[in-house]
């Protein structure tokens, strides 16, 4: 960690909370000028090597030096704007950072096939809004400001949806109506900051904290806890507020999905835990009621119903991204519980998601790239044509059904732990057949890779051994690898979790 | 009841406007004018904040005359922490306090900041969804929800086979 925190030059390092927002930004506007997608392209990979580096060195200022609070312009809080990290938002920062490097890496051939060659600049400049965003909405320790970043990353992720169009016109109007929903989504979430406001008169969400503490909770501030749930829950895909998910997933460009389905949702979730666990307080009635009535609840539904409708899909990337919602209702599961152990298997369960999904929706994207199939029964065969990339593909699914020996079953594990040491049976039982569920849309797509025979070609043969580019299969690699590696090695990610949720809930 | 009600009258157009605002999104199926809905629906929330602002008595946030930093930092302190507790109907005593902190009192001028910025997101959303709309009217010649679930129907079963 000392080696992490003494990577940057001290100068630097003091703002690296500031940086790893600005940079981003600056260089999506370097990124627009450029005349070929290449030259793009070569500027957000510097900036992405930039922000892993940076959340690197952050990650090591924050487990050497504790909370950093960086004030925004030199105006001290909670007049100025906080940024603030701590080590429940370092692991989203590490993820934003790292995922979204491979991510960017495995972005140039994908990206070279999907968008016109006149909007790739502009392609990736979007991008590095939606990332400068991202980050943004993680570091930042004012509760407005984490809707303008959730607003600038929505905004740009909408144009970048759409770009899938070239392929796929549908790609308009599942971000057409993501637009929509995201928006109504954030404008709760501000109306939420808005009582909130009238309730504290602060927006420094530290200081709303105590200023709640001191005072009690009223109606107001319930009501604002049920807005910025709703307006939070949208953003994450929270059970019944996903729709905009599914489509929003499968017709958006490879390289876009694998990038938002392991950032975006998490980074909403992580705000949501924010607001939940930090500004309201989870021994508070109300707040209590919401975590076995509302979270675990939804969760619990969110993890049958959406799996039951994964195994139906015809499109394999809707199928996987149904998979993700209900993904997102074990991590709700985990909040659920209320307790520190709960909190740290969900944030443990979030993370690893993100390194299935990263590899599942990079594996699909190579199998597109190669031979343009989307649907399930098309990926018949490629365990013969593409032998490499099926084999990360099948890692990464098995993880995503938590087999052992996989992050998976890490996870998933620590769920079950922390349900039984509350006591909830029937979590466990949930737990279970959603397992069981998500093998049976898994065992669809492996057994389309890998039992059935490729489809004959034009001569009547069978189409040859392709290899994806080295900039596909690297990141995916790494990624199916870590998936295993870190079943073996599960103390960085199993460490960070509990630190995580000990920042927020006080305890050990 | 009517006393409570009457008390909080600057909340009424604003839960219309809310209300209206998010039954056009639900309810119409033309997509422009789901996004003017949604512009409503935001504009509502403009004037929820702007309204907190508001302090009984409270003038335009701007320093005249003689500069005493210290006391001005004061009256601005208690106006803005006061001025929130504006909605929940104790603004007399607010303004009597922050008289007596500056002899002034102001209006507090946060909300206003950031609705600046909440109209600047708001612009940028209106523009990207009618960026949408015109290219899904280039890409399927329609803008009604029901005629693009029916051209979208016929292409999954089209090429189902």
């Amino acid at each position: 960690m000392d080696m992490l925190a003494s990577l940057l030059p001290a100068g630097i390092a003091v703002h690296a909370p500031a940086l790893i927002v600005v940079i981003p930004l600056i260089m999506a506007a370097v990124a627009a000028l450029m005349p070929r997608g290449i030259f793009a392209w070569g500027v957000t990979l510097a900036t992405a090597i930039a922000v892993a580096v940076l959340s690197l060195n952050i990650l090591g200022q924050v487990s050497t030096g504790g909370v950093i609070s960086y004030a925004m312009g030199g105006w001290l809080p909670p007049v100025g704007i906080e940024l603030r990290v701590d080590m429940l938002n370092v692991p989203l920062l590490l993820l934003v950072g790292i995922v979204g490097l491979l991510c960017v890496i495995y972005a140039l051939p994908s990206v070279a096939d999907e968008i016109a060659k006149k909007q790739q600049s502009l392609f990736y400049s979007a991008f590095l809004v939606c990332f400068a965003g991202l980050l943004g909405v993680t570091i930042t320790g004012d509760a407005f400001n984490v809707f303008v970043f959730l607003e600038i990353s929505s905004i740009s992720t909408y144009t970048i949806i759409a770009m899938g169009a070239g392929k796929d016109r549908r790609a308009l109007t599942a971000s057409y109506n993501y637009l929509v929903l995201g928006t109504i989504g954030a404008t709760f979430f501000v109306i939420g900051v808005g009582f909130l406001y009238m309730a504290t008169g602060t927006l420094n969400i530290a200081d709303m904290a105590a200023v709640l503490e001191q005072n009690g909770h009223d109606r107001v501030t319930q009501a604002a806890f049920a807005f910025i749930v709703v307006g939070l829950g949208l953003k994450a895909a929270m059970f019944p507020l996903h729709v905009w998910l599914p489509n929003a997933y499968a017709f958006a460009p490879n390289f876009v999905t694998a990038f938002l389905a392991s950032t975006a949702t998490k980074v909403a979730f992580y705000a949501l835990i924010r607001f939940v666990f930090s500004v309201f307080h989870p021994e508070v009635n109300f707040v209590a009621m919401s975590f076995t009535w509302l979270f675990a609840v939804v969760g619990v539904i969110a993890m049958m119903v959406a799996s039951v409708q994964a195994v139906f899909q015809t499109d394999a990337r809707r199928l996987l991204a149904y998979s993700s919602v209900a993904q997102v209702g074990y991590m709700m599961l985990g909040l659920g519980m209320g307790t520190a152990a709960g909190l740290s298997a969900s944030m443990l369960h979030l993370m690893n998601h993100a390194l299935m999904k990263g590899a599942l929706f990079m594996a699909l994207g190579a199998f597109a790239l190669n031979f343009g199939v989307r649907r399930v029964k098309d990926l018949a065969g490629l365990g013969q044509t593409m032998p490499a990339s099926s084999a990360a593909f099948t890692v990464a699914s098995l993880s995503l059904v938590g087999v052992p020996l996989t992050v998976g079953f890490t996870s998933k594990w620590y769920l079950v732990t922390a349900a039984l040491e509350r006591g909830w049976w029937w979590a466990v039982a949930a737990l279970m057949i959603s397992s069981l569920l998500a093998l049976a849309y898994v065992a669809r797509l492996l057994s389309a890779i890998w039992m059935e025979t490729p489809p004959a070609g034009k001569a009547g043969l069978a189409p040859a051994r392709r290899l994806a580019p080295w900039m596909v299969l690297a990141p995916m690699s790494l990624l199916a690898f870590a998936n295993i590696y870190f079943f073996f090695h599960a103390d960085p990610l199993v460490g960070l979790a509990r630190a995580a949720a000990n920042a927020v809930m006080g305890g050990n | 009841m009517l006393e409570i009600i009457l008390e909080r009258f600057n909340y009424i157009p604003i839960i219309i406007l809310m209300m209206t605002g998010l039954y056009v999104v639900i309810a119409t199926g033309n997509l422009v004018k789901r996004l003017v809905g949604l512009s409503l629906f935001q504009t509502s929330v403009f004037l929820l904040y702007i309204t907190m602002g508001k302090v009984f008595g409270g003038q335009p946030p701007i320093i005249v005359g003689d500069y005493h930093g210290e006391d001005a930092g004061h009256g601005a302190e208690a106006a803005a922490g006061h001025g929130a507790e504006h909605g929940a109907g104790a603004a007399d005593h607010a303004a009597e306090a922050a008289q007596h902190a500056a002899e002034i009192a102001y209006s507090n001028p946060l909300p206003h900041v950031l609705i600046l910025t909440a109209i600047v997101v708001g612009v940028a959303t209106l523009a990207v969804g009618l960026a949408l709309v015109v290219r899904i009217r280039e890409a399927y010649g329609t803008i009604e929800d029901d005629a693009l679930n029916a051209a979208d129907y016929s292409l999954e079963t089209g090429s189902a086979e």
